[in-house]
């Protein structure tokens, strides 16, 4: 039980249902649109339950300042920023180190799955806006920009998918909001590029054992599989669409 | 041998198109026994080679394309052009130069001003250098009319088609003149503004529909009933 | 960077009466509005003019009312070109352009006196609702003056607030389970027209704005105008002034109809 905006709620009830009725291991409801942004050279919008996060990407294009750039590879770039009216109490359009430090484990996560090589003297540029917040914005960010960088034609070994994993009253659960964030005993963010079993973000702030890890992690895994099949349709969608009404017409 | 695409087949980075004895053509990799798509586009397997073309990506510059440039800038003896791309072409102002005329003692802007555009050829590219482009030979240089229309540089193979058979077609049945830069832009010149819309309603059916088999078909279909109205 | 033939083609275009995407010099680009969009918001906006893609959102906040006018709410509008709106917008703090926005879309409110601000005064000279108004830029074709502006208003009339109690000793206190809605005097339309060459065109796109001599955007509140600015390197004749505004005029009544709609039904 725990008290949350004046009422008292349970995280987690003894049959295992959490506020919003959902499982241990059930992540929320994902829509995601590819190509939505018109100017950008790829993008995508995603809804992961109430977190609504805009990613675009922009390049290969030309470094500025000129002497950033890298011989024998592109050079990545990546701001995570959060739109002052996405959480509950306004917060300020400057930089915070939390937006910094997220900048930073985002574009790690993004670039080993990224064939950089073939742009050398070139920035990829990712850029984040978290229009809504509802826990796992970090996660939502990396299946946003995944598809963003897919949808620009970057060639990419794989996508990243991403899930977060949380405790609450000793259950592990998957994909939390912002209630169970702060309400729940550990934070865990994973992302992985689903086909080749690589984990490319691990952060970790509360207390786990060893054997919670291995079981988070088999957890998040399937998780990651599922959102890939999801990334994967957004981003066939159009062509989809297109195609069957090119191909039903021809049929009449 | 499994294999889990056919030709046509839509795919995405990370899917696993094959395992086994494939070999992995451009935009495939393999790795262990799996061959991976690395970009979303077409599959296409030919002789054990599988492939995938992609629908989306940047232009890379390559030896002997032809590009359609934009003058952005002056060095001392060269303009510089945007090709969209990362890189930015380099043209010698000696190429457009009359011969007894000296680079350094000369008003670049008289010959090409920026804003102008220009047809021209990639000659060098190399990890060190921008791309270097000239304009000296047939059905290259300054434009100067028409219409210039940009589309996505993965689309532009469909656009000329097999042995050229897709521009043909366009050229002949809506009687323009038709540059195509494989950096994504098209000049067109047509007798008319009619002609023009026409050819540019063309393109733009073949760079959204570039996925669909039967492209030739539909865009025969779609110039003679357009020709007829 | 636009090639001369472009910037010809739309020169001539324009002296035949025509624009580059087939509008009449007059005509709006296709707009859709969308309230509510942003649970954590008080109010949210997202407002699509053409392409361009703008979203506003409102919060609400208790602070201290200026010294100045100790009964009155406070309303401060940011505005923000987002890097993913274009390849010309880049990281950082509010440049020259988006502070322009946010000051011309708040002159515009606050002339209009919009919100009413004294019946934000919760203890005078002690305690006031801050209303905080910020508009981020999606995507950049054209017009992010007028985009964002539906945004700020449409967001401005749907937001819910809480309520606050004050109880014997003065103290404030936020009730978050009853709602209200921002006390509105006015319903304020913003409209930009663009001249290039001797042609005034409404809601310019992003090749016209790049071509553009100069632009008007004017407010309107009823029929009166409350807010004026002239952007651009070029002037404008007083002729060429007095008809934008006529015809900035004529675009508001309809803006602010479609306003109402959206605004009545969602």
């Amino acid at each position: 039980m725990v008290s949350v905006k004046g009422k008292e709620l349970t995280l987690i009830s003894p049959d295992g249902r959490r506020l919003d009725g959902r499982r241990p291991d059930d992540i929320r409801e994902l829509k995601i649109k590819a190509g939505i942004l018109e100017n950008a050279g790829g993008s995508a919008y995603v809804e992961l339950g109430n977190t609504k996060i805009y990613a675009a990407v922009y390049g290969p294009r030309e470094v500025h300042p000129r002497h950033l750039a890298l011989p024998n590879r592109a050079v990545v770039r990546c701001r995570y920023h959060m739109t002052p009216f996405s959480v509950e109490e306004r917060k300020s359009p400057a930089p915070t180190r939390r937006e910094i430090e997220l900048s930073k484990v985002i574009r790690e996560s993004l670039i080993p799955a990224i064939v950089v090589e073939q742009f050398p003297f070139s920035a990829i540029d990712i850029f984040i806006e978290v229009i809504n917040a509802d826990g796992s914005t970090r996660c939502a960010s990396i299946i946003a920009a995944s598809v963003a960088l897919a949808s620009a034609g970057i060639p990419m070994k794989d996508l990243v998918a991403a899930c977060s994993v949380g405790k609450i009253n000793g259950v592990l659960v998957l994909d939390v909001t912002d209630v169970e964030d702060k309400n729940g005993e550990v934070d865990m963010s994973f992302a992985m590029m689903p086909n080749r079993n690589e984990i490319t973000l691990l952060q970790l702030d509360g207390v786990l054992s060893l054997e919670e890890i291995e079981r988070a992690i088999s957890m998040t895994t399937k998780a990651c599989k599922e959102i890939y099949e999801k990334q994967k349709s957004a981003l066939k969608e159009k062509y989809i669409e297109l195609r069957k009404a090119v191909e039903g017409g021809a049929k009449t | 041998m499994p294999i889990y695409v056919k030709d046509w087949d839509l795919v995405v980075p990370g899917e696993v198109l094959a395992e086994g004895d494939y070999v992995a053509g451009p935009y495939v990799y393999k790795e262990g026994n799996k061959l991976f798509a690395t970009a979303i586009g077409i599959a296409e397997i030919k002789r054990g080679v599988i492939r995938v073309v992609p629908l989306q990506g940047p232009y890379i510059p390559k030896v002997g394309d032809v590009v359609i440039g934009i003058v952005v800038d002056y060095l001392p003896t060269a303009y510089v052009l945007d090709i969209n791309s990362s890189y930015k072409a380099i043209l010698q102002v000696a190429e457009i130069l009359p011969p007894q005329k000296n680079a350094l003692a000369e008003d670049l802007s008289k010959y090409l001003d920026v804003g102008d555009v220009v047809v021209c050829k990639v000659v060098r590219f190399d990890k060190y250098s921008d791309v270097v482009v000239s304009c000296k030979g047939k059905e290259l240089g300054k434009i100067v009319d028409g219409r210039l229309i940009k589309v996505s540089p993965a689309k532009i193979p469909r656009l000329i088609g097999r042995k050229g058979s897709m521009i043909n077609l366009i050229k002949r049945e809506t009687g323009c003149k038709m540059i195509i830069g494989q950096n994504g832009f098209i000049w067109i010149k047509g007798k008319d503004q009619a002609s023009e819309v026409l050819a540019e309603k063309v393109i733009r059916k073949i760079d959204e529909e570039a996925h669909i088999s039967g492209l030739t078909q539909r865009i025969q279909v779609m110039l003679q009933s357009e020709k007829r109205d | 960077m636009m090639p001369k033939l472009k910037r010809q083609q739309i020169v001539d275009l324009l002296s035949s009466g025509r624009r580059i995407d087939g509008r009449g010099l007059e005509e709006l680009r296709a707009l859709e509005i969308r309230c509510r969009t942003v649970k954590n918001a008080e109010g949210s906006a997202e407002v699509r003019l053409g392409k361009t893609l703008a979203i506003a959102g409102v919060k609400t906040s208790i602070g201290t009312p200026f010294a100045d006018a100790p009964d009155m709410g406070v309303m401060i509008v940011n505005a923000e070109f987002l890097p993913i709106a274009s390849p010309t917008f880049e990281p950082g703090p509010p440049d020259e352009n988006a502070i322009e926005l946010a000051r011309v879309i708040d002159r515009g409110l606050r002339r209009a006196e919009m919100i009413d601000l004294k019946q934000l005064c919760i203890v005078p000279g002690k305690a006031v609702w801050e209303v905080w108004i910020d508009i981020y830029a999606l995507n950049h074709d054209g017009n992010l003056m007028d985009a964002s502006a539906l945004a700020a208003v449409a967001s401005i009339l749907t937001a819910e607030m809480p309520k606050a109690m004050v109880n014997e000793k003065g103290e404030v206190t936020i009730n978050k389970s009853e709602k209200q809605k921002l006390p509105i005097k006015s319903i304020p339309i913003t409209v930009t027209i663009a001249k290039i060459g001797d042609k005034l065109v409404v809601d310019p796109s992003l090749d016209e704005e790049e071509i553009a001599d100069a632009f008007l955007t004017a407010t309107f509140v009823e029929d009166n105008v409350c807010a004026i600015q002239k952007r651009g390197e070029k002037s404008l004749t007083v002729n060429e002034t007095l008809r934008a505004l006529q015809i900035a005029r004529q675009k508001a009544r309809e803006l602010l109809k479609i306003v109402k709609e959206v605004v009545g039904s969602g």
